[in-house]
């Protein structure tokens, strides 16, 4: 296809994604470095009988003229980056001085938003992705051994999860999960405790949230597997057989060898995807005992006092995060589309 | 792996149904569970006395006179305006839907056509671009939003969703594109129309599989948005998942929270509707961008 033709097919859509993906992530770049006007103070001494007294008031007319010469606010550099809700650096300095061992330092860590933020991402990400591969994996093969009739609608209940809006299943089970409800009661009846509330510790919260991720990515790696699962050769099946592999052989050393690209198409999506983890915590209310990258985002964008420039350097810091994760594939692909060229 | 070459053993059998029917019930109890709790009062949806109450719905006959009631679903579609929340989804799904596709088959068809370098890093960068989490978007959005006085509108939504929504786009339909030959459209050129019209006229009447397919994804998409729509729309145009999120806050007064709950079955009813129709074209989109890498 000529230059040109290209040029003009492309052209919408790449508009689109230039204005309203590639510029945000450059207005995100510069809001991150600017602050919120600090308020026009102005001092006034108001006299009376016993004296003057000096009486302090915010000019909001000045405020307002102030904000509307310079929307973004002034130049701050790097100064909320720096600060205690980002990387907190004079914090994180403080705590490695005073700081008896590795446990104490992290917990102290643990007490600045960010650090735990990004520490619930990640083990949120670690956690989820492979637990959703390994029983995606399983119950694709379960449901290959099922007779015919029972598979079409085997698939459409295991696609409940993954289609139903994040926020509305993480409420239903949220629901479920409430000490009044089934499951919180099961789960009472079974410790034999009473009083035991997922939403009390961080830990419960924590581990609560992880299956819910599991819970909803279950369906597509299924999903996927499973198509997978359709186009393994019989051939090279009955050739293991013959050479006498059991069938967990047949599985290890066929089955997912073949699978290959699909695993690494599962994880890639998972791992975009889990690193973004927002709608569960909402949904769950769990706020806080679990907070994650997206939450602090939009929990500062969130309620009358909006700040935007803590938003945009914990985006571009979530933005670097994503390019950390992303690097490994991009390089991966580089090198093969030169080597298919070469 | 068909059946007929295996010979299975009867443990296997077994622990492969046992995981199969496990998966089943985890799927689809909790949905089943809240649409027939929806249906009762808080105090048996949330029974603090014997969780069988929900199933009987003992307070619900005690409070209402019968073992089903309504309440729930009247309190959220007309006493909190779901139904506006719906009707703006609605709008907004239909137009992101179509826009996307329209933007994102004639594109797909570039990609899928041009063999030169820079449509390869066309699509890495489509890839990178998706993996972007929404929320830091809607951070850059928010300031000049305001400046220009855009904010708060369901076109301003519907843009933006339709942008996000392009990476994913592409992608999909350049990988269905790739599999229609394309001798097809380089036949018809031959005989002289432009690379427009071969498109117009003989692509576009084969593509409809792979875009119906794409098409449900974004669907998907747009309807099940909670980012996007809960920060850039005002209250007036709100759509239902922030107007699901939004009555969380106001759940304290009792029976409000089943106002949520009846809202949450409403919005997961279409997307009920949506699988059992086109089950098949869901798979196939799923495993189409794997399969092909």
């Amino acid at each position: 296809m000529p230059h040109r033709t290209f040029f003009w097919f492309i052209l919408p859509s790449a508009l689109a994604m230039l204005l309203f993906i590639a510029f945000p992530l450059v207005s995100v770049v510069i809001q991150s470095l600017h602050i919120e006007h600090e308020q026009v103070i102005i001092t006034t001494e108001s006299c009376g009988p016993f004296g003057c007294t000096p009486s302090t008031a915010v000019d909001l007319e000045a405020t307002a003229l102030l904000k509307e010469a310079a929307p973004l606010g002034q130049w701050n550099g790097l100064g909320t980056y720096l600060s205690r809700n980002h990387l907190a650096t004079a914090e994180v300095a403080e705590a490695w001085r005073s700081s008896t061992g590795l446990a104490s330092f992290g917990s102290k860590l643990m007490n600045l938003p960010f650090y735990k933020a990004l520490a619930f991402t990640m083990a949120y990400t670690a956690v989820v992705t492979p637990l959703v591969i390994l029983l995606g994996l399983a119950v694709a093969l379960g449901v290959n051994n099922l007779p015919k009739l029972t598979k079409g609608p085997t698939i459409f209940i295991s696609l409940l999860p993954m289609i139903v809006t994040p926020l509305v299943g993480s409420l239903i089970l949220y629901w479920m999960i409430d000490a009044d409800g089934i499951l919180g009661k099961a789960l009472q009846w079974v410790f034999d405790d009473p009083a035991l509330s997922l939403k009390a510790s961080p830990l419960l919260t924590w581990l609560t949230l992880f299956t819910y991720g599991v819970w909803s990515g279950i369906p597509f790696a299924f999903v996927v597997f499973y198509a997978g699962l359709q186009g393994v050769p019989e051939e090279t099946l009955e050739a293991a057989m013959i050479d006498g592999a059991s069938r967990w052989e047949r599985i290890r050393y066929v089955v997912v060898p073949y699978m290959g690209p699909l695993f690494v198409f599962v994880a890639l999506i998972q791992l975009m995807d889990n690193f973004r983890v927002l709608e569960p915590i909402i949904g769950f209310s769990a706020q806080a005992n679990a907070s994650s990258l997206s939450t602090e985002i939009y929990g500062d964008l969130l309620g009358d006092n909006v700040q935007y420039a803590s938003a945009a350097a914990t985006s571009v810091l979530t933005v670097i995060g994503v390019a950390i994760l992303l690097t490994p594939v991009l390089v991966r692909t580089w090198r093969d589309f030169n080597r298919k060229v070469v | 792996m068909a059946a007929a070459s295996t010979k299975r053993s009867s443990t296997l059998v077994i622990v492969s149904s046992i995981l199969v029917i496990t998966w089943i019930i985890v799927a689809a109890f909790p949905f089943l569970w809240t649409l027939w709790g929806s249906f009762k009062v808080q105090g048996d949806f949330f029974s603090k006395a014997d969780w069988r109450n929900a199933i009987y719905g003992t307070r619900t006959l005690i409070e209402t006179g019968g073992p089903f009631t309504g309440a729930g679903y009247e309190g959220a579609w007309i006493e909190k305006e779901f139904w506006r929340a719906a009707m703006n989804t609605g709008i907004i799904v239909f137009f992101t839907v179509i826009i996307s596709l329209t933007l994102g088959t004639l594109g797909g068809y570039a990609l899928a056509r041009s063999g030169y370098r820079y449509a390869f890093w066309l699509l890495m960068l489509a890839l990178v671009f998706r993996a972007m989490p929404h929320i830091t978007l809607v951070s850059g959005y928010l300031v000049p939003f305001f400046e220009w006085n855009l904010w708060g509108y369901i076109p301003t939504s519907i843009i933006v969703l339709v942008a996000i929504n392009q990476p994913f786009t592409l992608w999909m339909l350049h990988s269905f594109f790739l599999n229609i030959p394309k001798d097809l459209d380089e036949s018809a050129m031959v005989d002289g129309c432009t690379r427009f019209q071969a498109f117009r006229h003989v692509i576009v009447p084969v593509m409809w599989p792979g875009v119906i397919t794409t098409g449900l994804f974004s669907f998907l998409l747009a309807y099940n948005d909670f980012v996007v729509t809960a920060l850039l729309l005002n209250q007036e145009n709100q759509t239902m998942i922030p107007k699901i999120a939004s009555f969380l806050g106001s759940t304290q007064v009792e029976g409000n929270v089943m106002f949520a709950v009846a809202a949450v079955i409403s919005a997961t009813a279409p997307l009920f509707v949506l699988i059992l129709f086109f089950q098949r074209q869901i798979v196939s989109g799923l495993t189409a961008g794997a399969v092909k890498g």
